[in-house]
């Protein structure tokens, strides 16, 4: 019995974690229910997870496991479980309205990934390593969430908008360069945990102001 | 290990800092009778470290201090050597005097006094680091920490809006004339590799335009501090606007750092210098001391005037170092060695009077609380100490002999009149305008001064009581005496001063002038040689004394004897009042008519019907609507244009950024090979 190489299966299912990080963007992109939209970013941070889990053992770095376990805890539990206060506690479930119909959004989506693989190719080249792949579909996420952040017109989806682009970066870190150092991860975890904090506290600020998370009521403050 | 003058200098430093430090802990009462007279020996110890180093080589010192492998390099050479000496003589006598100034601060002010000590002792102790400072890095540091514990030290009375104003203007023009600073050192580094050490920069040599750029911009670091044309606007708002004795500090000692930044990235590190490069100091260097004299002769702000004059002074100095560097780079080392020579020495002159009269003019702000002329007079009756030790630093600022004023223009007239042989033949016939402008300053200068001294201190008193103004104290007393000291013997001894300057112009210009200048005896200062021109200070002040005690002795011989006390002026005039004398603004009234091309003068005359009438008349820099006002109205639309973006709507934000990232990655996409 032969010995059984287990890499070019891992590698498949590097490829499918990204392409369902990739869906989960788009279903993001089309999601007009608040609490919808936390529990896809609660998948999009499992799979992230799992493809680190399994970038890991692909390529033996250990410390690649200690990201995993770091995004398990941060983004698939803690992360979600604050968001879901939150909206319960500020009673926002329902986010109707987007500045740009759902359609059009998904077509300048699919625009954006065709741009961000025709970018990550040449340098998919020139990386060395066998993750290289998944590069565009990270760059395409990144992309797709600030193109969410930029449609939505309540606080709250902005928010997960801004976190879902963390996501992103953080697999074109994992899939470029095999991760960045630990400080690094750590520290990025830490913000993104304290800038929550502060999103939840101007969350109350914006409602107890405006009696609304309706960013269009912050449009007068300018200069005039 | 011995200890060496650069050692001495650090532990000096670092005593001025700790004495600062103490000044915010300990009560200020203590701190003004015991922390000032302490910053005043250090200083004079300064003084004595600085005259130690003239006479030996450059020392250097690293500190394990700093950013990580980025250590503070310490140098002391004969250069940073002599500006020390003159740190530390100014700084004393300008400490002393302080000591007994901040008497009533101390008292009513006690918070605000304690602040003061440590950033009085802070801007003294930039000022030394300035000066040993052997990497850019630190350079920039200690410059940057001369500026901000100036600009607090000027800001005092922050209460006053128009102090805020001015200290305003001043922390721009200095965060401006750094950033050139920090272009220039970049500049100079460029290509060389490794760190931002002067050895470094010394050893890597810039052509071309780089070397000119270089030059420009050190021009415009050093010449906001030094108050060049048209950078001089902070100058005359923000001497006046800081206590007596932080003008003294700042005109006296301050504008020098300037000086010596140029020197030292001129001669020091940057190359060999182009001929338009001091033909163009030369020429601003003149037009800044012209403007300077002329602003000052129509002043009636005591403290504005002397800043003016410092305008014109630095105007003078610069003048003088562009003509150092004409001859430097032509190759003719003993007239570039006469030109620095006169730079080095009225440098040190302008710190002696200028600190000297803005401590009388601090004086007297501080018995009377008026700064305007129009109000001031007599008061060389109530205030004998003031009025007699300003008359030395007034003679010693028109140039008059045998005061140290006159050697240093002296010297510079001679080197500008020494007729060289330029390259550039055109030079060589417009040189001598530089002397006719130099002339013509001094004459200016000296009706300032006249101008100055009369109306505060002779004549009657115009609407003050004089009877409550009282003359100053003991340490007062000390300090304006120490500067006033300065301004005879720096004038009586010219010949030894300019053999302590000779090391330096040998450092600098490699040519020095005590052989010819000494060289008939320390009694005559002979710059080029003795049938061109020579001077004894000496000699000419015992004529001086002869022919006053010749002509008072005659008269006493023929005068009758028959005494007539009868009232002055009364020919005609039954009554005279303080109203009748000539006013600041009467006197100065020929130099507006004559220059009035030169000023923004608006005047408000009078009806002759007018039973009250008012005359007032305001003099405004013209530079400041030429070359400032622009600037500001541009910026402002500028910013008006940038505002169309701040539409208040998150998304767009958002848009914006995002197009900008995808802008710049289809950018690095298209242009990658």
């Amino acid at each position: 019995m032969s010995h059984w190489n287990p890499a070019p299966f891992a590698q498949q299912l590097l490829d499918l974690f990204a392409s369902l990080l990739l869906l989960i963007a788009f279903a993001m992109l089309s999601q007009r229910r608040i609490l919808t939209l936390i529990h896809l970013f609660a998948w999009q941070g499992l799979i992230l997870t799992l493809s680190i889990a399994d970038s890991a053992w692909l390529t033996h770095q250990p410390h690649l496991y200690y990201s995993a376990v770091l995004t398990l805890i941060i983004k698939v539990l803690i992360l979600p479980l604050l968001l879901h206060r939150l909206i319960r506690r500020l009673d926002v479930v329902w986010d109707v309205e987007t500045l740009i119909n759902i359609p059009t959004t998904m077509l300048v989506g699919i625009g954006l990934v065709v741009f961000s693989f025709n970018l990550a190719l040449p340098i998919a080249h020139f990386s060395s390593t066998i993750l290289r792949n998944t590069l565009g579909i990270a760059l395409a996420s990144v992309l797709l969430s600030f193109m969410m952040m930029i449609t939505r017109r309540k606080a709250v989806p902005q928010v997960i908008g801004f976190l879902a682009l963390e996501n992103g970066l953080f697999l074109a870190a994992t899939s470029a360069t095999y991760g960045m150092p630990m400080v690094v991860e750590l520290g990025v975890a830490l913000d993104v945990l304290v800038g929550m904090f502060i999103f939840g506290i101007f969350f109350f600020q914006i409602r107890e102001t405006f009696d609304s998370l309706d960013i269009r009521h912050m449009e007068k403050l300018k200069e005039e | 290990m011995s200890l060496r003058p650069l050692d001495l200098v650090g532990l000096i430093l670092i005593g001025w800092g700790g004495l600062g430090l103490l000044g915010l802990v300990v009560p200020a009462r203590w701190g003004r009778c015991l922390l000032f007279p302490l910053i005043t020996g250090l200083s004079v110890l300064m003084a004595g470290a600085g005259l130690w180093a003239l006479q030996g080589g450059a020392q250097t010192l690293v500190l394990p201090m700093g950013l990580p492998g980025m250590p503070f390099h310490l140098r002391l050479d004969v250069l940073s050597a002599f500006f020390l000496t003159l740190l530390g003589l100014a700084g004393s006598g300008i400490s002393a005097y302080a000591t007994g100034y901040f008497r009533h601060m101390a008292e009513t002010r006690a918070g605000d006094f304690q602040r003061l000590i440590l950033l009085y002792a802070l801007f003294l102790a930039s000022m030394g680091m300035v000066l040993v400072a052997d990497d850019a890095y630190f350079f920039m540091v200690a410059w940057e920490g001369m500026a901000l514990s100036s600009y607090f030290l000027v800001t005092t009375d922050h209460e006053i809006p128009a102090i805020r104003e001015a200290g305003f203007l001043y922390l721009l023009m200095a965060h401006l004339g750094a950033i050139a600073l920090l272009l220039c050192f970049g500049l100079l580094q460029s290509g060389a590799g490794g760190d931002y050490a002067f050895a470094t920069l010394r050893h890597h040599s810039l052509t071309g335009f780089w070397s000119s750029m270089t030059f420009l911009l050190a021009l415009i670091g050093f010449g906001a501090k030094a108050g060049l044309l048209p950078l001089h606007s902070w100058l005359p708002e923000a001497h006046p606007a800081a206590p007596s004795p932080v003008s003294a500090l700042m005109s006296g000692i301050m504008l020098k750092m300037a000086l010596y930044g140029l020197l030292r990235v001129l001669f020091d590190l940057l190359g060999q210098p182009l001929w338009w490069w001091g033909a163009l100091l030369v020429g601003l260097g003149s037009l800044t001391a012209l403007f300077g004299v002329l602003f000052a002769a129509v002043q009636s702000d005591i403290k504005r005037l002397l800043a003016w004059s410092s305008v014109e002074n630095m105007g003078l100095i610069l003048s003088g170092l562009g003509l150092t560097l004409l001859f430097h780079g032509a190759g003719q080392e003993t007239v570039a060695a006469l030109a620095l020579a006169a730079v080095l020495y009225h440098a040190l002159n302008h710190a002696f009077f200028k600190g000297l009269l803005f401590l009388g003019a601090g004086s007297v702000l501080h018995a009377t609380t008026e700064r305007n002329m129009a109000k001031l007079g007599g008061l060389i009756r109530v205030m004998p100490w003031v009025a007699g030790l300003s008359l030395i630093g007034i003679l010693s600022l028109a140039g008059l002999p045998p005061f140290n004023g006159f050697v240093s223009e002296w010297l510079l007239l001679q080197a500008y009149l020494l007729r060289p042989d330029l390259p550039q033949p055109w030079l060589n016939m417009v040189l001598p305008l530089g002397a006719a402008v130099l002339a013509l300053v001094g004459a200016l200068a000296g009706f300032a001064m006249v101008k100055f001294y009369g109306i505060v201190f002779l004549g009657q008193a115009r609407g003050l009581v004089l009877g409550e103004v009282h003359d100053i104290g003991l340490w007062e007393r000390f300090g304006m005496g120490w500067m006033a000291l300065g301004c005879v013997l720096l004038g009586l001894f010219p010949s030894s001063v300019i053999l302590q300057l000779d090391t330096v112009t040998h450092a600098l210009v490699g040519q020095g002038l005590g052989a010819s200048a000494a060289r008939h005896g320390w009694l005559w200062v002979t710059p080029v040689a003795a049938s061109r021109a020579s001077y004894s200070p000496l000699i000419l002040f015992a004529v001086i004394m002869v022919s006053v005690g010749l002509t008072f002795l005659g008269v006493r011989r023929f005068f009758h004897g028959r005494w007539r006390r009868a009232p002055a002026w009364d020919c005609g005039y039954p009554f005279q009042t303080a109203r009748m004398q000539d006013s600041a603004d009467g006197f100065g009234q020929p130099i507006k008519q004559i220059f009035e091309s030169f000023f923004g003068l608006s005047r408000e005359i009078p009806s002759p019907f007018d039973p009250h009438p008012h005359y007032h008349s305001e003099v405004r820099d013209p530079l400041w609507a030429l070359c400032y006002l622009p600037l500001v109205r541009g910026v402002a639309r500028l910013v008006k244009v940038v505002g169309v973006l701040q539409q208040g709507r998150i998304s767009n934000y958002l848009l914006f950024s995002f197009t900008t990232l995808l802008a710049l990655l289809a950018l690095v996409t298209g242009t990658r090979p």
